[in-house]
Parts: C-alpha cells; sequence; structure tokens
C-alpha cells in the first residue's frame, strides 16, 4: 500500500502499564453513554435557593411572621408529601418549593393552621391525586392558595402593614384551629389593587418595587423577584418567554386601556409591579410541569395569562387576578402543546397532516 | 438559501483534544485476527475458505451474497482455523472467519491489478468498490456500492462529503482529513466522475480548523470542490443535518437523500475507495480513535480489520482504574462493549473508554416537562410526548407523532435531566412495531 503502509509501526513503550489480563468490572448502557449535567434535583435545588432572598425579604418587611407563615406551609406540604408519596420523593425539593410559593402568597397574619392546611391541600389535591411529580395540570402552590382563598376569605385578605419591627407578630399567628382569632391587634392595610378597586386611590411605584407595601409575603418587592428570577433564567432553569410575555402583553393591553380612559383605569406600571403579578410571572407561570413544552407554546401561554390578568383586575369582582389567570392558563396547557406542535423535519406544515 | 448549521442539537463536551493532534500509527498484527461475516448493513458475506486454508493479506475470504453485500478479505496472512461464532460489537453472536497471522510474515499482499479508473463507466466503478469490500467507514457500515448507482431516474447534483464528525472524543476522520487530504480529493474525483456531478462540497466543522485547511490547500485546480466550515453542533454529521446544513434543503420524511440531489459520503469511506484506485487493495484496515479518560495512552491507529478489542487496548497501554465503559463509536450513539475479545469491524469509528465520572448513571426521575427534549430534536419532534406513549407501550400512536423519522440520535436522552432514556425507549418501540407488522399485513 501507497501511504498507509508507509506509516511507521508503534512500539509500545517499555514504562507502559501492564495491561491486566482478566476482564475489568465494566458497565452496560444503551447510548448516549454521556449525559448533561443538568438535573431535575439541581434544577428544583437552584429554584429553592433562588427563593431565599425573598423569604429574606419578606421576613424584613413582615417580621417574624413571615417566617413562621411560610414555615407553616413549608411544613404542611412536605408532610403529605412524605406520607402520601413513595419515599425518597423530598429529596427531589419540588414539595419545598410548592410550600415556600405557598407561604409567599399568604399575608403574614394569618393563623399558622391554615397554611399548614393549604400546604396539605397544595399536595395533596395539587399533586399527588394527579399522580405525584410532574403529573399534575395546575400549579399545586396555588391550588393551596385557591383552597384557602375560598375557605377563609377574611384571613387571607388582612393584610397587616409592612414595617414595625422584626419580632412583633402581625396578627393572631398562634390560634387555634377552628377557634376564631382574636381581634388582630395590629395595623392592617389595603393592598395597593385593594386600595384602587374600592377606594380608588392610587400607590407611587416606588414603594411597589421596593415592596413596603401591604400584600403577601412574596408580592411585594419586584425589583427582588425580578432579580431572582434573572438568575433562574441566566441558568436555563426557567423559561424567559413566559415572564416576558406575561408582562409585555399585560403592559399593552393595562397601557391601552389607560389611553382609553386614563381616570378609571391605572397606568401600566403600576398594573405591572403591584399585587402578585410579578411573582406569579417569574415563580407560579414558569412551573415547568405546568406550563408549555413549545417555546411558542410558552408565548402563546404568557400573552394569555396577562390578557385574564388584566380582564379579572379592570372588569372582575376582586382586586387581584393572577391565581385565577394562571390556573386557567393551567388547564390550557395540554391544548397550547398539540397546537404549537413543531413542524417535523422533511415534513409538510402541519395543515396538511392533519 | 443555506446556512452552516441546523436547528435544536446539543453541544455534548467535544474531549477531541486527547487525540485530535495525535498523527496516526500504524498497529503490530495481531496474533489472531476474527473476520465477522456480517460487518456490513445488508446480507452477511459467505465464506469461500476452509479450516487449514493459507491466506494471504488481501485474498478474499468470504464472497458477497448479492447486491446489498460485500466481500470479506484477509487483513493479514496466516492459516484460516476455522469458521467459527464470535462476539459481535451489536452484542449478538456472529460467525467469522478466525485466522492465525503467520508470525513472521512480511504481510505484503499478492501483486495486484490496480483498476484503471478513468476506463471506467460509472456501474464498473461501483462493481470495484463492491469487489474491494469497501462499505460508510461513518459507522453505519453501508454498502458504500451502492451509493455510486443511485436509481436511474434520479439526478444528483451535490455530492457532499461528511467530515463533520461531531460524535464526542472521534478524531479518526480528522485525522484523515489533515494527514491525506489529496486522497480525500482523489476519492472525491471517481466517485464525482462516476456519478456525474459536476459540484462537491465538503462539510467540516469548524472545531477542526486544520483539517479545513488542509483540504482547502489541496483542492485539485480542476474539480468543483468547495471546503465548508460547519456549526459545531451534534449530530451535524446526520445526513439530513448536513444536507440541510450545505444545501439548505430538507430530505423530505421518508424518503433518501437522491430526492433533493445529494449523495452524501463519509470522507474516511472516499479515502477508503480513493485507496482501491491507488493500490488496488481492498478494505482491510481502517483508522480507528482508541480514546477516553479510561484508556492509558489515547491514539489514533491503523488496525487490521478483525483485530480483538483486547489486543487494541493492550496496544495502548490498557485501561485506567477509573475505566467503565467502553464503547465502539461515539458516545452518543455508539455501541457498548461486553466482551474483550470482541473484533473491531469495518464500522467501528473509535473505542472510546469512558470513566465512572462521565457514566455516573442517575436515576430516573418523572418527566417534569421542562421541554429540553424538545429544543434539543434535530428533527422537531415531541420525545417527552413520545416518551410517554412508549411508558404506556401505545407504539401505533407513536407512528402519528412521526416516531419513523426519529434517527436515535439520542440527543434528547442527553439533555433530559429526569435521566429518562428516551432515544432507548424508541429503539424499543421501533423494535415493537418491526415485530407487530407481520401480523398486521
Amino acid at each position: 500500500m501507497s501511504t498507509l503502509s508507509n506509516v511507521p509501526i508503534g512500539a509500545a513503550p517499555a514504562h507502559s502499564a501492564p495491561f491486566h489480563p482478566e476482564t475489568p468490572r465494566l458497565e452496560l448502557t444503551a447510548s448516549p453513554h454521556v449525559h448533561s449535567a443538568d438535573s431535575t434535583m439541581r434544577i428544583m435545588w437552584t429554584v429553592v435557593i433562588s427563593l431565599m432572598p425573598i423569604v429574606a425579604a419578606s421576613v424584613v418587611f413582615f417580621g417574624i411572621s413571615a417566617l413562621l407563615v411560610i414555615a407553616a406551609a413549608v411544613a404542611g406540604a412536605l408532610v403529605t408529601e412524605r406520607v402520601t408519596g413513595p419515599r425518597n420523593t423530598l429529596r427531589d425539593g419540588s414539595a419545598l418549593i410548592t410550600g415556600l410559593l405557598l407561604g409567599l402568597v399568604l399575608p403574614a397574619g394569618m393563623p399558622l393552621w391554615m397554611p399548614f392546611l393549604g400546604g396539605v391541600v397544595a399536595i395533596g389535591f395539587g399533586k399527588v391525586i394527579f399522580g405525584g411529580l410532574g403529573q399534575n395540570v395546575f400549579n399545586p402552590a396555588l391550588v393551596g392558595r385557591a383552597f384557602l382563598q375560598a375557605a377563609f376569605p377574611i384571613a387571607i385578605t388582612t393584610w397587616p402593614t409592612s414595617g414595625s419591627g422584626l419580632f412583633a407578630l402581625r396578627g393572631d399567628n398562634f390560634a387555634l384551629p377552628l377557634m376564631s382569632a382574636s381581634a388582630p391587634d395590629v395595623v392592617t392595610a389595603a393592598t395597593p389593587l385593594g386600595l384602587l378597586k374600592f377606594e380608588q386611590t392610587g400607590t407611587d411605584l416606588w414603594p411597589l418595587l421596593i415592596g413596603n407595601t401591604g400584600g403577601s409575603l412574596g408580592e411585594t418587592s419586584a425589583l427582588l423577584i425580578l432579580l431572582c428570577g434573572g438568575y433562574l433564567a441566566w441558568k436555563r432553569y426557567l423559561d424567559w418567554r413566559i415572564p416576558v410575555s406575561i408582562l409585555a402583553t399585560t403592559g399593552v393591553l393595562s397601557g391601552t386601556l389607560w389611553m382609553i380612559d386614563g381616570a378609571r383605569y391605572p397606568d401600566p406600571l403600576f398594573m405591572l409591579f403591584s399585587g402578585g403579578l410579578m411573582l406569579g410571572a417569574v415563580y407560579m407561570a414558569t412551573d415547568m410541569v405546568t406550563s408549555p413544552v413549545t417555546r411558542a407554546g410558552a408565548w402563546i401561554f404568557g400573552a394569555g395569562i396577562g390578557a385574564l390578568v388584566v380582564l379579572i383586575r379592570a372588569w372582575g369582582g376582586l382586586p387581584e387576578g393572577v391565581m385565577y389567570a394562571i390556573l386557567l392558563m393551567n388547564a390550557m396547557v395540554p391544548f397550547i402543546n398539540r397546537w404549537t406542535r413543531p413542524r417535523v423535519f422533511g415534513t409538510p406544515g402541519r395543515r396538511s397532516r392533519a | 438559501m443555506s446556512s452552516n448549521g441546523f436547528r435544536h442539537g446539543v453541544h455534548p463536551p467535544e474531549r477531541k483534544e486527547l487525540t485530535a493532534s495525535l498523527p496516526v500509527r500504524r498497529m503490530p498484527f495481531p496474533k489472531e485476527v476474527v473476520l465477522p461475516l456480517r460487518q456490513h448493513a445488508g446480507k452477511p458475506a459467505v465464506p469461500i475458505v476452509a479450516r487449514g486454508d493459507r491466506v494471504e493479506r488481501g485474498d478474499k475470504v468470504a464472497a458477497s451474497d448479492g447486491y446489498m453485500s460485500v466481500p470479506m478479505h484477509a487483513s493479514a496472512a496466516g492459516i484460516v482455523t476455522g469458521i467459527d461464532w464470535c462476539p459481535h460489537p451489536d452484542g449478538s453472536m456472529v460467525e467469522a472467519v478466525h485466522i492465525a497471522v503467520e508470525r513472521h510474515s512480511a504481510q505484503l499482499p499478492r501483486p495486484r491489478m490496480v483498476p484503471e479508473w478513468e476506463s471506467l463507466v460509472g456501474e464498473e466503478v461501483a462493481r470495484a468498490v463492491q469487489e474491494a469490500g469497501v462499505v460508510g467507514l461513518g459507522g453505519a457500515a453501508f454498502p458504500a456500492h451502492v451509493k455510486l448507482a443511485p436509481p436511474k431516474d434520479t439526478k444528483i447534483e451535490t455530492l457532499i462529503l461528511n467530515g463533520a464528525e461531531c460524535e464526542p472524543y472521534l478524531t479518526s476522520d480528522h485525522r484523515v482529513m489533515v494527514e491525506y487530504p489529496e486522497r480525500v480529493h482523489f476519492g472525491a474525483r471517481i466517485m464525482m466522475k462516476a456519478l456525474g456531478v459536476e459540484h462537491a462540497v465538503i462539510g467540516v466543522e469548524s472545531n477542526k480548523p486544520d483539517a479545513v485547511e488542509a483540504l482547502r490547500a489541496t483542492i485539485p485546480a480542476d474539480l468543483d470542490i468547495t471546503v465548508r466550515s460547519l456549526t459545531v453542533k451534534y449530530p451535524q454529521g446526520a445526513e439530513k443535518m448536513l444536507i440541510h446544513a450545505v444545501t439548505g434543503r430538507e430530505v423530505p420524511s421518508g424518503k433518501l437523500p437522491v430526492h433533493v440531489g445529494a449523495i452524501v459520503q463519509n470522507v474516511g469511506t472516499i479515502a477508503a475507495i480513493a485507496e482501491v484506485f491507488e493500490t488496488g487493495l481492498p478494505l482491510i484496515e481502517r483508522i480507528v480513535t482508541v480514546t477516553g479518560r479510561g484508556v492509558v495512552r489515547p491514539s489514533n491507529l491503523i488496525v487490521p480489520v478483525g483485530t480483538r478489542l483486547r489486543d487494541v487496548l493492550d496496544f495502548c497501554g490498557g485501561l485506567n482504574a477509573d475505566a467503565a465503559e467502553i464503547v465502539f463509536g461515539g458516545p452518543m450513539m455508539g455501541a457498548v462493549q461486553a466482551d474483550l475479545d470482541t473484533p473491531l469491524t469495518k464500522g467501528t469509528t473509535g473505542v472510546v473508554v469512558l470513566t465512572h465520572e462521565e457514566t455516573a448513571s442517575r436515576e430516573t426521575l418523572p418527566c417534569i416537562k421542562c421541554g429540553r427534549c424538545v429544543e434539543s430534536c434535530p428533527v422537531f419532534l415531541m420525545p417527552q410526548h413520545l416518551g410517554a406513549l412508549a411508558q404506556l407501550g401505545r407504539y401505533e400512536e407513536m407512528q402519528q407523532w412521526n416516531l419513523a423519522d426519529c434517527m436515535l440520535c439520542g440527543s434528547c436522552s442527553y439533555v433530559c435531566p429526569s435521566g429518562i432514556p428516551l432515544s432507548q425507549m424508541f429503539a424499543l418501540s421501533k423494535a415493537a412495531l418491526r415485530r407487530q407488522k407481520p401480523k398486521v399485513a
């Protein structure tokens, strides 16, 4: 042979390690034999870590009560997951996320047994009955909150004011189950959206951004939520299309309303930074299990949530609509996935495939 | 319109630095070569030697059985010790010609006629290539002569040479392009004449600038060959992806590349075809990348076809203590090896020894619908949905979700954070459907 034959025969160097004649223990797996480093567990625990600054901020604003409420919701979620689920599912961190998120959408003054019960419902009825992790249709934390809203409409809308000392309780946190809480001995305040809806009073933008307004624990500091969510989006543990789509739709639609009748409808910046929109858009709607798998689907999903939020806030009976907007769009996800099924390589468009 | 890449795909660590700059060396002949009769896609070859026969290097030991088959040649001089079973790289057992290699032979092949390619028409070129036992060296081992004789009613516009080598670790095609660029061009010349095409494109991933440079520097003045530097992305070397990157056209689902006027041939194969017309020698050896952090001395080697895995590893210094898994081919689509007595065949592009750190099996968690598989699939399937259907055994329904278009590239399994073995499930689903078909028909 020509060139190939002219290649010198390589000799094994004398110092080389001897080859072990006995067969080494080899693994046998199907291809691919390598995997990306990201794992579901890592994703979940990173989300948990990214929530920590928001939890800390809620404690700064609402004192020790915030921590108690969040802890109660987390305890309810974890206990239910451990009791009902298969062994070891606590390790995946998803129940912890549900508990944290539920705690963050409750007011600080709630009697603790309520958040605990909410955590039980969130995991039990939001996740376990569907078949556990990955099977649920609705965001479990929001299922828990929807339950609490229906069961305890007063307690869940009693918003203590932010700021008045770290260790001052913001309500009767230790009320016994099913006993009516003692008359709250704290100053309460309406949320900015409540003020607007029922008293036609606006709130300045700056307090909304920083977070020292009335409201649930985590729905106050829009800036911090954006920061933490931005970290997750940068790690690609969160689909940025969903919050961007939600916020853009909300901004455009509420801006249109505001231009039509600026006296009746709030300005778009207020709409964007008030209430639970930030936490909902960044942390609730982006729950991978209950959001679409396609990129186009993410845009549609977000637009639907944004439109529903504006609809409920502008014309609904409630001051806030993020929770229902997300839950309604959760139900649409299987259809959105189907509608946005990508065109398979080498096939004509979806229309002709039918 | 054409870009230099395709949509979706994944970016596994390349790990080519282990062997990318190592010149190809020739490995000494082993004590025995084992030539499986089934080393190519199609019908197995039929042995024409018997126990006790003496063969020279390059002698035919098995004949092709029909058109979709190629003959087999002795890769070393010696005595045929039998037609016996041996482990096949795909995990099955296969009949093979066993040859005890002569210890002090010069291993010189018999003098032979070198085919005069310029005087041959297309079909004669194809016949010479078949007779030399040349198959696709990129891994699939598809008989090379079939691509030299496309159906009469098709018009071939572009010959595409696949130098993408998108699998991590592998550098055998890379070394061919760097060390034997003239041979690649000579092979292209033969194929272009046989096919009657004017234009050829060599597609190379841009992580091999030295290969691009070597190829560009040696393009013959009278040949219309373009060297294209392509996006580094897995699976850039998949036939459909490469055609899309080079021509901008999509091969229709269920159709062959000729339907968009393209023929794709691996650069290693084209060099092997060139060799047939340079020396007259059949395909009896190939360049193999022996690599991975589990092997003591990673190398690019010329290995006689039929050399046992044990001998190859032995020559490369053996295994490191943390060696975990031995794969023929790349780590994305390669086949795992259970037996060190398995011979390397014509389709063995590389021997990759992975370490425990890389293969660390992780438990499978439920699908969290993160959508990463959807974003990775190069043919735009919805692997998460197909996976759910596969777990339920709803294979017919999977066909409606285009299971047939899945090429088992493994991208979805690679990215899945829950460690769901999607591509393995799809391979099994395809097999289940094949078993069902006769009953339906």
